[in-house]
């Protein structure tokens, strides 16, 4: 395994749905450690970025590789193993529906098959407390969570292989301030404990300012630039003027250095 | 970071009093070896002095197991990192018996588990008889109110559930004239009654066969789709989305659909009788030497027009059955995956079975009716 290699890679990607070319040449690389945000007007096709990250989708051209290699190079138990070594937060949650909260964040845990049952009722405790989920409502099926459970009870569920890379889809999007806020403490002492490395896609300011330690701006189909915030801010593009420059969103911005 | 993963777990006993740890305890490094260490572990449960500074990370993973083999509380002293020590804090704080277990089976539950399938079983009479009182006001209204059919909706209804079932029910029914002329003509030649493979090729196909088998492909085909799709339509809330604008979910979903099935099922049983007929009269050519000629003539002439005519009524209300059964049971379907495949798989089931025992009350309704002799 190689060690200093980024823990993710673009090389040259592009993708096409149809007629339409989403991406045209994307460079990418994310170095162990970083919280990278993603940014982009919508339709700009970060979602897809994510998707072909974690093997869901696949670039018209181009190479993807995670923690070195390609995603689905090696033999099943090494695809497997790779696997095992991310975990990725929907922006809609995507619980089982069919499995209750408990269930849902034990399930990667039983699959893994290392676990013994009461092992598994401590780690899915620890999960959910983390998510600040109380232990009397591992019992409710996903149907019967507000928006804002869905998406910790998701998340505990991403954390639960102790996973080095967390790739999270419009995380905060959903949750009241309140909230928003722990979960940027949550990851922010994650990774300092773990060293974990972290992907986002976001329109929440407050969460962007607080969590990424670096920005990669997409537009017209590439990285306008990736690059620490201030440095992004300062370049000129009709984009990045109203994204992160107008009057709200640098009061959006004020506010989340203050919670991170 | 990612070094120190590799470096495996040790336990390690340092004279009487204590234990070093070293290496990665994170869930990954601890993989590998994890029976050698949960037993070490075990075996130095009792020693009072920990040291933990030689372990480069610990995940939630492995502080719950260090946990756990201290038997979930502090040992006399843990030199350990700030990091480490949290995450030991927290497997403190978290206890996996708050989580409340689902409640066992006990043969108690037995009784109640029967009343309640009862209540089940008379729960979904009530609202199927109430979808059917439904759909007579839905019929009322629009007779009232002619520009509020939803004409578009019984067309793209009537195409999918009739048009598109033609191939399949045109190759079952050959298929099942052939064997069915051919089992017959076998027998027939042994009595020298090969005339009367058209009685009962047209009687049993016409009047029986043709209906039924008709149901059983359509409530497989088209009763499972339409269960599927409200489901799927409840599960994303687009039935709600329906609701909030002001359209009745029963106008523009059920309704159509029971049209269309009512009005489209007749028409698949006449095609099916017709082409199953056709591959009878081919085997009978072939086995017994009866001209298509001499087929087409006779048939007529034993098999009564009104047979055709009871053939077609079963049609129109197996198709008004199944449809009604099928969108009874897509209503119900509950947000979720396990609720939509449960709801599917009864909607065929029952489909079928109304359908079997409608067949039996038009066997005796019509018992004098149509039989030549």
């Amino acid at each position: 395994m190689n060690n200093t290699a980024p823990v993710v890679e673009l090389q040259g990607v592009a993708t096409r749905f149809g007629e339409n070319w989403v991406h045209h040449h994307i460079d990418l690389a994310v170095p162990r450690g970083q919280i990278l945000a993603l940014v982009g007007g919508s339709g700009s096709g970060k979602t897809t970025l994510l998707r072909h990250m974690v093997g869901l989708t696949h670039p018209t051209w181009g190479t993807v590789r995670l923690f070195g290699e390609a995603l689905s190079g090696g033999s099943r138990e090494d695809q497997r193993a790779r696997r095992q070594r991310f975990g990725m937060l929907f922006q809609h949650g995507a619980l089982f529906s069919a499995l209750n909260v408990f269930e849902n964040v034990a399930f990667p845990l039983r699959e893994l098959g290392l676990v013994v049952e009461e092992e598994l009722r401590d780690l899915v405790a620890l999960k959910l407390a983390l998510v600040e989920m109380r232990p009397a409502q591992a019992l409710l099926m996903p149907a019967e969570l507000s928006g804002g459970m869905v998406k910790r009870v998701a998340l505990a569920r991403a954390l639960a292989l102790e996973p080095e890379l967390l790739l999270l889809d419009e995380p905060t999007a959903g949750l009241d301030p309140d909230l928003a806020a722990g979960f940027v403490k949550l990851i922010l002492g994650l990774q300092r404990q773990l060293g974990l490395t972290v992907v986002m896609v976001t329109h929440d300011l407050d969460t962007l300012a607080g969590l990424a330690s670096a920005v990669a701006v997409l537009a017209d189909g590439r990285i306008l630039t990736h690059g620490s915030l201030e440095d992004v801010m300062a370049i000129d593009h009709p984009f990045i003027e109203n994204f992160f420059r107008s009057e709200r969103s640098l009061h959006a911005l004020a506010r989340g250095r203050g919670n991170g | 970071m990612a070094a120190t993963t590799l470096i495996p777990p040790e336990v390690e006993k340092v004279g009487d009093e204590r234990v070093r740890l070293a290496g990665a305890w994170s869930l990954r490094g601890l993989a590998p070896h994890l029976a050698t260490i949960r037993r070490e572990l075990a075996d130095q449960a009792a020693t009072p002095v920990w040291d933990l500074t030689g372990v480069r990370v610990m995940d939630s993973f492995g502080a719950l197991l260090l946990w756990r083999a201290w038997g979930r509380r502090w040992p006399q002293a843990v030199e350990a990192s700030l990091d480490a020590r949290q995450a030991l804090e927290r497997c403190a704080l978290a206890k996996g018996e708050g989580i409340p277990r689902p409640a066992r089976f006990r043969p108690g539950d037995f009784l109640a588990l029967v009343g309640v399938q009862g209540l089940l079983f008379a729960r979904h009479l009530m609202d199927f008889i109430a979808l059917q009182g439904q759909m007579v006001l839905e019929l009322g209204h629009l007779l009232r109110d002619p520009r509020q059919w939803p004409l578009k909706e019984i067309s793209a209804n009537l195409y999918k559930v009739g048009v598109k079932a033609m191939p399949v029910t045109a190759l079952v029914g050959f298929l099942i004239g052939v064997v069915l002329s051919y089992l017959s003509a076998l027998q027939l030649k042994a009595f020298g009654a090969d005339v009367f493979i058209v009685n009962i090729l047209g009687l049993g196909i016409i009047r029986e066969l043709g209906p039924v088998l008709v149901s059983v492909l359509v409530a497989g085909r088209s009763g499972s789709a339409m269960t599927a799709q409200l489901g799927v339509m409840r599960v994303t809330e687009e039935i709600d989305a329906l609701a909030t604008m002001g359209v009745s979910r029963h106008t523009r979903l059920v309704f159509p659909k029971i049209v269309a099935l009512s009005c489209a099922m007749p028409l698949l049983v006449l095609w099916t009788s017709f082409v199953a007929l056709l591959g009878g009269m081919v085997t009978a050519d072939l086995q017994l030497d009866l001209g298509y000629g001499f087929f087409i003539q006779t048939l007529p002439r034993v098999v009564p027009i009104a047979n055709l005519l009871i053939g077609l009524a079963k049609g129109a209300v197996f198709g008004l059955l199944i449809a009604l059964v099928a969108c009874h049971f897509g209503l119900r379907v509950k947000p979720n995956t396990e609720s939509l495949s449960a709801h599917t798989t009864s909607s065929v089931v029952t489909a079928i079975t109304v359908v079997i025992l409608a067949d039996a009350v038009f066997a005796i309704a019509t018992r004098s009716i149509g039989i030549p002799g």
